[in-house]
């Protein structure tokens, strides 16, 4: 009895499916590389996470949109104090969790108080330290206070890590989770695909899908051919390689856009022989960017002279500071006592564009005697030797958070770089609310690590989404982690 | 009879505790911090103390490695720290589709490769065999992954009679669950077939060449009959032996295949569990694993002790 | 013998096709058209031509020196497995056999344990203590090559050790581990010589299969497991790419089996114990 139900359910299926395709679908199914580990993106730092969850299933109190700007979010509108360190949030009436539960100005102190708390799991609690407390005046009002003026901090407590949790729910999020979006959770099926429905009640404006599938699919070749055959609708960044098999094919889009990710060639400073700025120069002039950006993103990574983000309006272009210069470099070693170049390794976490400009770079060092080993490692080996003990000599890493040019101030950081000047700016450019103020102070800091050549500069990653030529509304630019759903939709 | 499949058995779990303890040594020595993994880069420390606190990674090897044995012995074998599931769950989930996989995998090797060495055994020496032969060679020669690809371009891109990969439970929609393994079922199949025709293929031709088969057919027997009354039996003995090790190496082995059709099998839940340093998963996956080859292979044993008695008496 | 050899001419092609390629990978020890890690992204995806016979790969390498230097890396990481395999399995395989009783169980339960642990699981674990490369390929394919000629050794010396001249051998005086040495090993050397064969072309294939994973050869050194998983992406814009590495594999692995089978029918016709090793490839 149970078979012949559950054929014939099987088979209804089959019929909805077809009679779908037929009319507008407002279904999307998402290709995405990487399954996330946990769904509460408010205790890890997996991408995958925000990639499902952010803006659809949570929201936080303002709200990142496409080109980084902030918006309102739960908080209709707010005001700031004359000195910078009193936050008043208005919160939107009507709003629930897709438990039913309502939504108050209490779930918003619950949940920054869990980031702040001594046993807190945040992945970017240090993103919050400034809050020195939380209180609730009225169910839809909420003060917030600072410790000191933070520049960021709308934009800030508009990332995945801060998006607004209940007391209820909050502790089941990593399996069931529970927010106020547009898109409830449905079911997971792990190592496969996660499902979200549009949530009925939703508060703000009524997203056009109703239906949302994230299919995981790790194998790039596997999910060109998923496209390929339809079995996936697009997929947020695919790789830079295969893009040919869509760019001329009028059934899908190519967008091309921005990410926050300064892809470098991280330098311990503080270890011999980086510690000399002619050593960190000489490998200046002998890293070939173009060649680099061809042959890591076929061209579609952007150059970068410093630790900023080119669509940044604070942004000035310092790629040339040290241009490719074989001899140049040679003759920096030299003067820096190393005119027959050193051995040093080269660890290499697992992702493409890292695999393959260590390669370009270790052929091109090897022409100024710089003979490096390349060692490929795991993520969590490389987690802990290179970013948590410090024991490397290069690595090659993306750094994806937005206007984080503020880790060069940190003695401690990995790269070892201890710059009293730089610190001083940092200090007045997070005091700063001033923009034009702020932009110059930016600017000045970007000068410096440049001509440091704190790092090895070399490009910012571009978002390359492939989606079928009949979707309109997703995200060109990837300012936060996310795959947002909320403006997506299908057209004829 | 009896004492033999004692003795077979305390060998399966003397097998069974080292190899748990050499898992369990062999995780605790993993480089990297699994709370360092799930919180990135930007975490304080106090957030990573807060976390490996919570997934009890500080406690001691020895109760560590106590209290999973204990609690596997009352069938509980644990939380995934990453997944906050428990372990037993997800990996009944998996075993829904690998296990499935491999049954057919198994059985299209088992219809294909059989009668083809059936076949060519019966021809031994001419063209066909020949030509069988070499086409068997070229099946153990193919990389299945790379099989794989090709059938995905052929069936699925090109003629798209069935999905590229990906799984619908059983439950949801049977008919599309099996639509999904039929292309992996195939890439892993193919090889093992060439396999167990050669195998097959070779147990008859010796077979054929005994004593007790020319005194059958000296009774009167076509070559067929005696072949089929006396020698299959015989020529079942190494093709046993292959189908057990088929079984254990699909129902581990299939990490590649799983990853080129994006499907949720055990392999691929082991594999992702290493990389996030989920370490209860990885190590009761892992046994969970190393239990079900080792009981095919005890099986394997005792069926031999029952076709040929000579066996029981040596290195049981 | 000499006519033996004659009637096999699938023995002969094997073995020189074999032979063919492992001279191919060990001239790039000292030779290669291009150096491998000579990268030019302006000259990448050439089509081949004198200059380069078999084209370039996405970083502009010359193809021919990559698959001589990848036919290398396969062939040393599946013949190294086979040291490691035959290195402790043959002696635990003759233990076996000459001692019986409790030896003979115990290396029958470590055997067990070396076929009850996934070569894949093993590679990963590995990958994750030692990092990825190479020397975990050769030694998880070495792990599961080890029950394989222990098996194998054990099987081929129960044969022998009932002979006459084992028995006259003991009476002789000759301790049991003097017996295996010189009366037994000698013995089943033909059986150990076509099983490597086997276990070679399982190991490149092997090999590959970690490679393409991620778990195997790094950059940048290569394998033709390495060349395959960098070419799949680009199979639809530049097929050739996997293609050439593709075949190359498969050539060797054929040419290695019908040297096996050809080397089996000559030395012992009743040997079937190969196919079991053959299995995880």
């Amino acid at each position: 009895m149970r078979v012949t139900k559950s054929l014939a359910l099987a088979s209804a299926g089959l019929l909805l499916a077809t009679s779908l395709a037929m009319a507008q679908s407002t279904e999307i199914r998402v290709g995405a590389p990487l399954e996330p580990p946990a769904l509460d993106p408010t205790a890890g730092a997996a991408e995958a996470i925000d990639v499902v969850v952010y803006q659809n299933v949570f929201e936080g109190l303002t709200r990142i949109d496409q080109n980084g700007a902030v918006q309102s979010g739960l908080a209709s509108e707010w005001t700031i104090s004359e000195d910078g360190l009193t936050y008043d949030f208005k919160l939107h009436d009507g709003v629930t969790f897709h438990d039913g539960t309502s939504f108050d100005a209490e779930d918003v102190k619950f949940t920054f108080d869990r980031i702040l708390a001594e046993n807190s799991v945040n992945a970017q609690k240090a993103l919050y330290e400034a809050i020195e407390s939380v209180t609730v005046v009225d169910p839809l009002t909420v003060e917030i206070k600072l410790s000191r003026p933070d520049g960021l901090f709308l934009f800030n407590i508009g990332r995945g890590d801060a998006v607004i949790v209940a007391p209820e729910s909050a502790e089941n999020n990593a399996t069931q989770p529970i927010g106020t979006g547009p898109f409830a959770f449905v079911q997971w099926d792990r190592g496969s695909r996660v499902i979200l429905e549009q949530y009925g009640p939703y508060w703000g404006e009524k997203p056009a899908l109703t239906k949302a599938t994230y299919v995981f699919i790790s194998d790039m070749a596997t999910m060109t051919n998923a496209l390929l055959a339809g079995d996936v609708d697009g997929t947020y960044n695919f790789s830079a390689e295969a893009l040919p098999v869509f760019e001329n094919n009028p059934q899908f889009k190519v967008l091309v856009g921005t990410t926050e990710g300064e892809t470098i060639l991280s330098t311990n400073n503080a270890k011999e022989p980086f510690n000399k700025l002619e050593v960190r120069q000489a490998m200046a002039h002998a890293i070939n960017r173009q060649e680099i950006i061809d042959g890591a993103t076929y061209g579609y990574g952007v150059p970068i002279g410093s630790h900023f983000a080119p669509h940044n309006p604070y942004y000035i272009d310092l790629t040339n500071t040290y241009p490719f210069d074989l001899d140049k470099a040679k003759e920096l070693l030299a003067q820096a006592g190393y005119p027959d170049g050193f051995s040093a390794t080269l660890k290499l976490p697992p992702v493409n564009y890292a695999t393959v400009s260590g390669q370009i770079i270790a052929s091109d060092f090897a022409k100024i005697g710089i003979k490096l080993e390349l060692i490929n490692m795991e993520w969590a080996q490389w987690l802990e030797d290179v970013f948590a003990n410090k024991d490397f000599d290069l690595t090659i890493i993306s750094h994806v958070e937005p206007f984080d040019i503020g880790i060069y101030a940190n003695p401690d950081y990995y790269f070892g770089y201890n710059n009293p000047e730089f610190q001083a700016l940092n200090e007045t450019l997070n005091a700063t609310t001033d923009e034009a103020k702020r932009k110059e102070l930016a600017q000045e800091m970007q000068t410096i690590i440049a001509k440091d050549a704190v790092n090895g500069y070399l490009f910012e990653l571009a978002q390359t989404g492939v989606w079928n030529a009949k979707l309109d509304g997703m995200w060109q630019n990837a300012p936060v982690e996310g795959v947002v759903l909320r403006d997506v939709h299908w057209v004829e | 009879m009896t004492l033999y499949i004692l003795r077979r058995l305390a060998g399966f779990l003397v097998t069974l505790l080292i190899a748990a303890a050499v898992i369990f040594l062999l995780l605790d020595l993993l480089p990297g911090d699994p709370a360092r993994f799930i919180l990135g880069i930007n975490a304080t420390p106090e957030s990573v103390a807060a976390l490996r606190l919570q997934m009890g990674l500080d406690d001691p090897a020895i109760l560590r490695f106590g209290n999973w044995l204990l609690g596997m012995f009352r069938g509980d074998f644990g939380m995934s720290q990453t997944q906050k599931l428990p372990v037993a769950d997800l990996i009944a989930a998996r075993m829904a589709v690998t296990l499935p996989l491999t049954l057919f995998a198994m059985v299209v090797s088992i219809v294909i490769g059989l009668p083809l060495g059936i076949l060519a055994a019966m021809h031994r020496g001419k063209p066909l065999d020949t030509i069988l032969m070499v086409i068997a060679q070229a099946g153990v020669a193919v990389p299945n992954f790379w099989f794989g690809m090709l059938l995905t371009l052929l069936f699925a891109v090109i003629l798209r009679w069935l999905p590229t990969g990906g799984f619908t439970p059983w439950h949801e929609n049977p008919i599309a669950a099996f639509r999904g393994l039929l292309l992996p079922g195939l890439a892993l199949a193919l090889p093992q077939a060439a396999i167990l025709a050669r195998v097959m293929r070779t147990a008859l031709v010796d077979v054929s060449t005994q004593d007790f088969i020319r005194t059958a057919r000296a009774k009167g027997m076509t070559f067929g009959q005696a072949m089929w009354r006396h020698g299959v039996r015989n020529a079942f003995l190494p093709v046993l032996t292959i189908l057990g090790l088929q079984f254990a190496f699909l129902i581990a082995g299939t990490i590649i295949v799983e990853n080129v059709f994006f499907l949720p099998g055990l392999g691929r839940l082991i594999a992702t569990a290493v990389t996030e340093r989920d370490l209860v998963l990885v190590r009761s996956a892992t046994i969970i694993l190393v239990l079900a080859v080792s009981a095919t292979m005890l099986i394997v044993d005792i069926a031999y002790g029952f076709v040929d008695p000579r066996l029981r008496e040596r290195g049981a | 013998m000499r006519t033996a050899w004659m009637r096999h001419p699938g023995l002969m092609l094997g073995l020189a096709a074999s032979f063919a390629f492992a001279l191919l990978g060990l001239l790039s020890l000292v030779w290669t058209p291009y150096p491998i890690g000579d990268i030019s992204i302006a000259r990448r995806f050439a089509v081949p031509s004198p200059d380069h016979w078999l084209g370039t790969d996405q970083l502009g390498r010359d193809m021919l020196s990559l698959i001589m230097s990848g036919t290398l890396t396969s062939f040393t990481v599946g013949a190294t497995a086979i040291i490691i395999g035959a290195g402790i399995g043959v002696p635990l395989g003759l233990a076996a056999a000459i001692y019986g009783g409790p030896v003979e169980w115990l290396v029958l339960r470590f055997s067990d344990l070396a076929f009850a642990f996934p070569s894949i699981i093993i590679a990963i674990l590995i990958a994750t203590l030692m990092g990825p490369g190479a020397a975990n390929a050769v030694i998880a394919i070495g792990i599961f090559n080890i029950p394989v000629f222990a098996q194998v050794a054990r099987g081929g010396a129960l044969t022998i050790s009932t002979l006459d001249y084992v028995a006259a051998a003991r009476l002789a005086g000759l301790s049991r581990p003097a017996i295996a040495l010189r009366h037994l090993l000698p013995n089943i050397a033909s059986l150990i010589i076509v099983q490597a064969t086997i276990q070679l072309s399982v190991g490149i294939l092997a090999e590959a299969g970690f490679s393409y994973i991620g778990l195997g050869t790094q950059p940048p050194e290569t394998s033709l497991g390495l060349m395959l998983r960098d070419a799949q992406n680009l199979f639809l814009i530049h097929p050739w790419l996997s293609i050439a590495p593709g075949l190359a594999i498969a050539v060797i692995v054929i040419a290695l089996n019908i040297a096996g089978d050809g080397l089996r029918d000559i030395l012992d016709p009743r040997l079937r114990r190969q196919e079991v090793g053959r299995v995880a490839g």
